[in-house]
């Protein structure tokens, strides 16, 4: 049998993380030419967001669309028609565990905005608001594979429906005691701005099959640790190989069932 | 896009278990709301409670995804022997080339918020028996049904709200047009849970009776928990009665718990159905609306329809007889649509008397008999997260 395979563009690419400043700043510790030095990182405000909204908007919701907009500043698009895709493995971590203490108290007086804000799919809404755009977008989720899943879903997207689309992944710590359960390091956010044929602004070709491989690691060990304990930063040997400009195969972590194998190929 | 084949559907809601059920429902009006106080609940508001899954326990090689969600997925797959029908696909495709595209709102949380209650006094550590991957994760009802069902193709949850188990079908079918799977199950699962009775009361918007969508007097959403599944794959001579013809999503871009008030987004996302199933809003003979009773959400879908619609089809809500099952709402209204398609019914709007003046076009408040070749479905989510579906006969 023929594998299935996929071809999609990379134009553009957005990363956030604790010493992970910006793509265009990563791009040194990413090709292994800088030491990693690993900083406690706050996601800024998002300033397109109506005032209402940048008050409510948490570190998850910054996070997201930041690094967002960041990769599809990198790719020259205005983010008005974009498709979007997001993917997590926990969410807004920070907002959950605030309402299951508050619903562990016998008044249960859950905050109405931590309410709507704790869903899945919140950064997907406030990018909406925020860009004003009406296209659509996908909030999804496969635990340690959401990265690879995601990957797939906006290749899948943007060769089937021919436009552009924008893949962001993110995950956070979680306060005590989810951290013991499932501790996550960050905030980590990487985001791909990819589409079906090749642009002028094209930067790589990537080829996708969904597979079952041991995952590709980080060379340095910092950035190898935080792969292994942020699902988001799952992603970042693909985005090594894009900053290093060398052609050259990437597994993706299969270990929630969902892996990837991808060859990439520099413009 | 091209049509894809609901080859095989399951489901299990408050109105009961199985199509067949589900099918007497919708013809009696039957309801499965009722004021019993879910779990330890002390809101005055009614639920489309399953009270079978209190005594069901997941167990043997499954037993660490033992949680309300997954038992109900797992009452779902028990139906109409669809977790055979899989089986069946798994061996025609191969592993590898089915799919699953699952959505849930909350997954398994009720567990999580069970084990806050029982956290060690003196650490404040989580019981040593909880499962976070495997309850409580957004991603554990795919693990869940991918361990059970044997499936090993991209398998991932979709959780954009209410719209979740709708623009599951959206993905899916994208994925087989890509050649990443030959088919797909497709579905979803959510449970009642402290989250959301407790969320939606802070917003105000549980009704203190039974929902009662599109009525003059609606007062807002009764909540309830559902599953259900299809299998979607490329028409062949198996073909099912049903096929999905079109799909369409949209934002709104307007604000993360409030619809647009003329309903923008929600046309929108119709609008993209309709031409993705390449059709005229003439052709839709039933539409099960979003309808989950709000003050303010039922007035601007009921003027979006009537934008895009005017007079014409027969429209309605559904969610009288489950309850707003939120990240299930889309499949189990996928469902009820392939069902009026296949036995000719057009499903009414149980606990609504009085349609709101205001309103407009053809309510359906009693179920009857006919024709039925297409039928729009509207998911609607927080976040402003708009799915539209259509199914027709082949």
């Amino acid at each position: 049998m023929i594998p299935p395979l996929i071809q999609v563009f990379v134009e553009g690419a957005g990363l956030a993380g604790p010493g992970l400043r910006g793509w265009a700043e990563s791009l040194g510790v990413l090709r292994g030419e800088a030491a990693y030095e690993p900083a406690p990182f706050e996601p800024p405000p998002i300033a397109l967001l109506p005032p209402a909204e940048r008050r409510r908007a948490g570190t998850a919701i910054r996070l997201a669309i930041g690094t967002g907009l960041e990769a599809l500043t990198e790719a020259g698009r205005e983010p008005t028609s974009m498709a979007m895709v997001f993917t997590s493995s926990s969410g807004d971590t920070a907002t959950v565990a605030d309402i299951l203490a508050v619903l562990a108290t016998d008044r249960r007086e859950v905050s109405p905005t931590r309410f709507h804000n704790s869903v899945h799919n919140a950064p997907a809404g406030y990018w909406a608001v925020a860009t004003g755009s009406c296209e659509p977008s996908t909030s999804l989720c496969a635990f340690d594979s959401s990265f690879s899943a995601g990957l797939l879903d906006a290749a899948a997207q943007a060769v089937v429906d021919e436009r552009p689309v924008t893949l962001v992944a993110y995950d956070l710590p979680y306060p005590e005691p989810l951290n013991k359960v499932r501790p996550i390091a960050g905030p980590v956010a990487l985001a791909l701005v990819l589409t079906p044929w090749s642009t002028e602004r094209t930067r790589a070709r990537l080829t996708l099959r969904p597979a079952s491989h041991a995952a590709t690691t980080m060379a340095d060990s910092g950035l190898e640790r935080l792969r292994l304990t942020n699902p988001a930063a799952r992603g970042l040997p693909l985005l090594a190989a894009l900053a290093a400009e060398r052609g050259g195969t990437v597994h993706l972590d299969s270990a929630a069932g969902t892996g990837a194998t991808i060859l990439v190929e520099p413009r | 896009m091209r049509p894809l084949a609901l080859s095989h559907m399951c489901v299990a809601s408050s109105v009961g278990f199985g199509l067949d059920a589900t099918l007497t429902a919708l013809r009696s009006g039957q309801s499965g709301l009722s004021p019993r106080p879910f779990e330890t609940v002390t809101l005055p508001t009614w639920t489309g409670e399953i009270q079978a899954l209190d005594n069901i326990r997941l167990q043997g090689e499954h037993a660490a995804f033992d949680c309300r969600n997954n038992r109900l997925a797992e009452v779902a797959l028990g139906q109409d022997g669809f977790a055979e029908a899989v089986r069946a696909a798994i061996e025609r495709y191969g592993t590898a080339r089915v799919a699953l595209v699952v959505g849930t709102s909350t997954s398994g949380i009720l567990q999580t918020e069970q084990a806050f209650r029982a956290r060690d006094p003196a650490t404040g550590e989580l019981p040593s028996d909880f499962h976070y991957e495997q309850t409580h994760n957004t991603g554990s009802l795919a693990a869940y049904l991918r361990a059970r069902l044997g499936i090993e193709g991209p398998a991932f949850v979709i959780s954009c709200a209410c719209a979740s188990s709708a623009k599951a079908f959206g993905n899916a079918a994208r994925m087989i047009a890509a050649g990443l799977c030959d088919a797909a199950v497709v579905g979803g699962s959510d449970s009642l849970c402290l989250t959301t009775l407790y969320g939606f009361h802070s917003l105000a918007l549980n009704a203190p009776g039974p929902c009662r969508p599109f009525d003059v007097a609606r007062d807002g959403i009764s909540i309830g928990e559902a599953a259900g599944f299809v299998l979607l794959e490329r028409p062949s001579s198996r073909d099912a009665n049903v096929h999905l013809l079109g799909f369409g999503e949209s934002n709104d871009a307007h604000h993360m718990s409030s619809p647009h008030p003329e309903g923008a987004g929600a046309r929108l996302a119709m609008e993209r159905a309709l031409s993705s199933a390449g059709i005229g809003a003439e052709q839709i003979d039933y539409i099960n609306m979003h309808g989950t009773a709000t003050r303010v959400g039922d007035i601007a879908e009921d003027l979006a329809v009537f934008n895009l619609f005017g007079d014409g089809p027969a429209r309605g809500s559904t969610k009288g007889h489950t309850g707003h099952t939120l990240g299930a709402a889309g499949i189990v209204e996928a469902i009820i649509s392939a069902l009026a398609i296949e036995h000719g019914l057009v499903p009414g709007t149980p606990h609504t008397e009085t349609i709101d003046p205001a309103f407009h076009g053809r309510y359906q408040l009693a179920a009857e008999t006919g024709r039925v070749d297409r039928v729009l479905s509207n998911s609607f989510g927080f976040g402003g997260s708009n799915c539209s579906l259509v199914f027709g006969a082949p």
